[in-house]
């Protein structure tokens, strides 16, 4: 058989006939079809937890399917490990990079490079790729020192300099600025006008829409939809990612009188944590009752550093950098910001935001039983157990969190279902400033939805809300004003109105905030 | 000018178990496994070399026997850490005790027996060059094997590709293994030389330094090598620069209670102890120094979903 022939009678690159996988009782994949003609940019959607990942790392040989075929032009194949797939012509673009921190680039890209080349003929190789592909890198740089955009171009070049007919794209826009996305579509558009075929793993609809021209749309590990995306609208789309309408948030404009500044920061300074963190630089800001703050960023610009310093889990050096509620409480501890009325909703739910051995009463307590003494602690320091079951039985109703056991362990939820628990234990508190770092990282449409509009609601009744997220549709969606952080500085916040998505994408970059107040102006007057 | 001479020739013999059985750890260490099971392995290649060098009459087959008993205990730590992905100090603190145990089990029949010495280097001429003759030309064999040890592995894990392997599996385990890489595979073989290189170390104890078989001989050497580990911020030459120093600080106090300082000499045995401690707290003040070069996955378990 002639390559032309192949070629013309079989326009299929990769098939996928009744694929199965299930971990536990979960099936994480049940008999998912898919396939991928040559030069097309095919979107695989779904919600977190449909089976996105599930189903790409079976394509790239880091999972075993439990049933079903995959062919790789039209013959069946088994691809048991990502060596496999990468001498088929598969490669991938992970969505949590994976790079080395301590490594330079030229050695991350030797390592996923099978053949044996020497690391100085590799640097060269990739360095002239990138230029051909406008994805410029430094060989010689330690990924550890750079920024998420720039590990992204090295996690495509490396993947590029495998040279792959298909290349599948883990969510490669979530740790990007509106900008950078834009040249990373440029990078696609040229692939596939070479003739290479792209699977586009999203949950970003318009994006979608932009770039693809199929759509494969997975809902509880199931397909649900083959479609063209330039057929459907956004709705429709989302209604067959979910399956059900989602609720639209609701934000209801403020009302009545500026209120007081419940948490103020200024001139906050920190030193880097670690060799790859970043330092904080000369920070202010004022959030006001009844007001929400959002601030965005790419990933690794500060917010951590910044929630750190706010929660009380990095002290100040002096006391007046965090003002809570009028007093100073820079050098005060966590639970001491906390019995001033300020509540804390770090990143990372599991060993953070929850012991993830405990239960959901156990955790509750142990957030609370030092600023709610009197309703949890009996005389001598007695656990009243009565009264914790309760709050936790009137957080999981208020929040709607679904468990599978009356009181399970933490981890034992889903990670929208505990995000939505820690938050409602937060809220139970009535506080009166909350602070919240990735309010819906990984958290499904539903359950992100409940969480915005709580967060709203609370500012509303009278409290003073920040919310540090990397999702722009959701700082959009929920703040009164936003702020950009960039590089461990922090940009003064532009009020909703007068925010665009060009404008934070720009401060996201790194343009100058003078730039932005420029426009502020421009839209004020 | 012959006291300097065997001054430091005495002190070579006191660093090289230690800088072997760091050497070893290092490149476990490097892979991301935390053993604290060395001086169980170092104590167990003791009585394996000393006992095998016995009863075979011949010094060699004792300095194998000893590797082969430190890789043995390693392989079990091995499985118990990495096919299991039990927690890596509890298991090496256990593997220590068992290590102590078994050897005094093993050593029971051997205690107060003469052993076998492997003879020093001696090369007509050479040997005899006045001042260092001795030291570069008239070691022991384990001496030079502990040199070439460190060379040898400083090429391995910075001009190799299976060096950079092993490096980025110690770096981060997921993304390794995200890219094919046999984690586990990678991690066996370094736990396994790590072993070796513990069993080793013990053997020149029990055969070279001072050839005969005492409970529990290894006397602490093993917590300073995986000391020195951390002291050499896992760079090998650093390594070796700091198990000389150790090495030369145990002599030192042994002349200083020669000559009858007045220092107590409970106090002198204690100060390679204390020189632990005091480097550990330099270092680790330097945060940029330890985050740069410790192996970031260091004692994290590891569990390949599947």
């Amino acid at each position: 058989m002639n390559d032309v022939g192949a070629t013309s009678s079989s326009p299929t690159l990769l098939k996928v006939e009744g694929i199965s996988k299930t971990f536990g009782e979960l099936k994480a994949n049940d008999s998912v079809n898919l396939d991928i003609v040559p030069g097309e940019i095919h979107a695989l959607l779904g919600e977190n937890g449909a089976g996105k990942s599930t189903l790409v790392k079976m394509l790239f040989g880091s999972l075993q399917p439990d049933g079903g075929t995959i062919f790789w032009k039209d013959q069946p194949v088994v691809v048991t490990n990502p060596m496999q797939a990468r001498a088929l012509g598969i490669g991938m673009v992970f969505q949590h990079f994976s790079l080395f921190d301590a490594l330079t680039t030229a050695e991350n890209i030797a390592l996923s490079l099978d053949e044996k080349i020497a690391i100085s003929t590799i640097a060269e190789r990739a360095r002239a790729l990138g230029d051909a592909y406008g994805l410029p890198l430094d060989p010689n740089s330690v990924v550890g020192d750079l920024s998420v955009g720039e590990r992204q171009r090295i996690e495509i070049v490396r993947c590029l300099l495998q040279k792959p007919e298909l290349i599948i794209l883990d969510e490669p826009t979530s740790v990007l600025t509106p900008q950078e996305a834009e040249k990373l579509f440029e990078t696609l558009f040229q692939l596939k006008s070479e003739g290479k075929s792209i699977l586009y793993i999203s949950h970003r609809l318009e994006e979608v829409q932009r770039i693809c021209d199929r759509a494969t749309v997975l809902r509880h590990g199931k397909v649900v939809a083959h479609c063209k995306p330039s057929e459907e609208t956004p709705s429709s789309l989302a209604s067959m990612m979910v399956g059900a309408d989602v609720d639209a948030v609701e934000r209801a404009s403020k009302e009545g009188p500026e209120g007081d500044a419940l948490l103020e920061i200024r001139d906050l300074n920190r030193a880097a944590a670690s060799p790859f963190a970043v330092p904080l630089t000369a920070i202010s800001l004022a959030v006001k009752a009844g007001e929400v703050i959002g601030i965005a960023g790419v990933a690794g610009n500060g917010q951590g550093e910044l929630f750190e310093a706010i929660s009380g889990e990095v002290l100040q050096k002096a006391a007046g950098e965090v003002r809570l509620r009028g007093s100073d409480v820079g050098r005060l501890g966590i639970t001491q910001r906390r019995r001033s009325g300020a509540a804390f909703v770090p990143e990372e739910r599991l060993g953070h935001g929850a012991a993830p051995t405990m239960k959901l009463s156990e955790n509750l307590l142990l957030s609370r039983y030092r600023t709610d003494a009197k309703a949890f602690l009996g005389s001598l320091g007695v656990i009243r157990n009565g009264a914790i079951t309760k709050a936790t039985k009137r957080i999981v109703e208020e929040m709607d969190v679904r468990k599978s056991a009356e009181d399970p362990e933490a981890a034992a939820l889903s990670g929208g279902n505990l995000q939505k628990f820690i938050i409602g234990r937060e809220l139970d508190r009535k506080p009166a400033v909350l602070v919240v770092n990735q309010p819906t990282w990984g958290v499904d449409a539903g359950a992100a939805a409940k969480i915005r509009q709580a967060l709203i609601e609370l500012a509303r009744s009278g409290s003073a809300v920040l919310v540090i997220s990397q999702d722009l549709d959701e700082l959009f969606e929920v703040s009164d004003a936003i702020a950009v952080m960039h590089n461990g500085k922090l940009s003064v916040p532009l009020p909703i109105a007068e925010a665009t998505y060009e404008k934070i994408g720009l401060l996201m970059g790194g343009a100058e905030p003078g730039h932005a107040s420029h426009g502020v102006e421009l839209g004020a007057s | 000018m012959e006291i300097a001479q065997n001054i430091l020739l005495t002190i070579a013999t006191a660093a090289t178990p230690l800088l072997i059985a760091a050497i070893g750890e290092l490149i476990v260490e490097r892979s991301g496994v935390l053993n604290l099971g060395v001086e169980g392995m170092m104590v167990i290649g003791a009585v394996c070399g000393f006992a095998a060098a016995i009863l075979t009459g011949n010094a060699w087959i004792g300095v194998a026997a000893g590797i082969a008993g430190g890789a043995l205990l390693s392989l079990l730590f091995g499985f118990l850490t990495l096919s299991l992905a039990t927690n890596q100090v509890a298991t090496g603190l256990s593997l220590t005790l068992l290590g102590i145990g078994l050897s005094g089990l093993i050593g029971e029949g051997f205690v107060g027996k003469a052993g076998v010495r492997l003879p020093t280097l001696d090369i007509p001429v050479l040997t005899d060059i006045p001042l260092v003759g001795r030291l570069i030309f008239g070691q022991d064999p384990i001496f030079y094997m502990s040199i070439a040890l460190t060379a040898g592995v400083m090429w391995f894990l910075f001009r190799t590709r299976a060096g950079l392997t092993l490096r980025s599996i110690g770096d981060n385990h997921k993304s390794a293994h995200a890219l094919g890489i046999p984690v586990i595979r990678y991690r066996y073989l370094a736990v396994m030389f790590g072993g070796a290189c513990a069993g080793l170390a013990g053997a020149h104890l029990s055969i070279v330094y001072t050839p005969q078989w005492v409970e529990n001989m290894t006397a602490g050497r093993g917590w300073i090598a995986l000391a020195l580990v951390v002291f050499g911020s896992w760079r090998p030459w650093r390594v070796l620069a700091g198990a000389y120093l150790f090495g030369a600080v145990t002599i030192g106090q042994l002349h200083a209670q020669a000559l009858g300082f007045g220092i107590p000499s409970q106090l002198l045995s204690s100060l390679p102890y204390l020189a632990t401690i005091v480097v550990l707290v330099l270092i680790s003040r330097d945060r940029r120094l330890t985050t740069m070069n410790t192996p970031a996955s260091l004692g994290q378990p590891f569990v390949p979903d599947r």
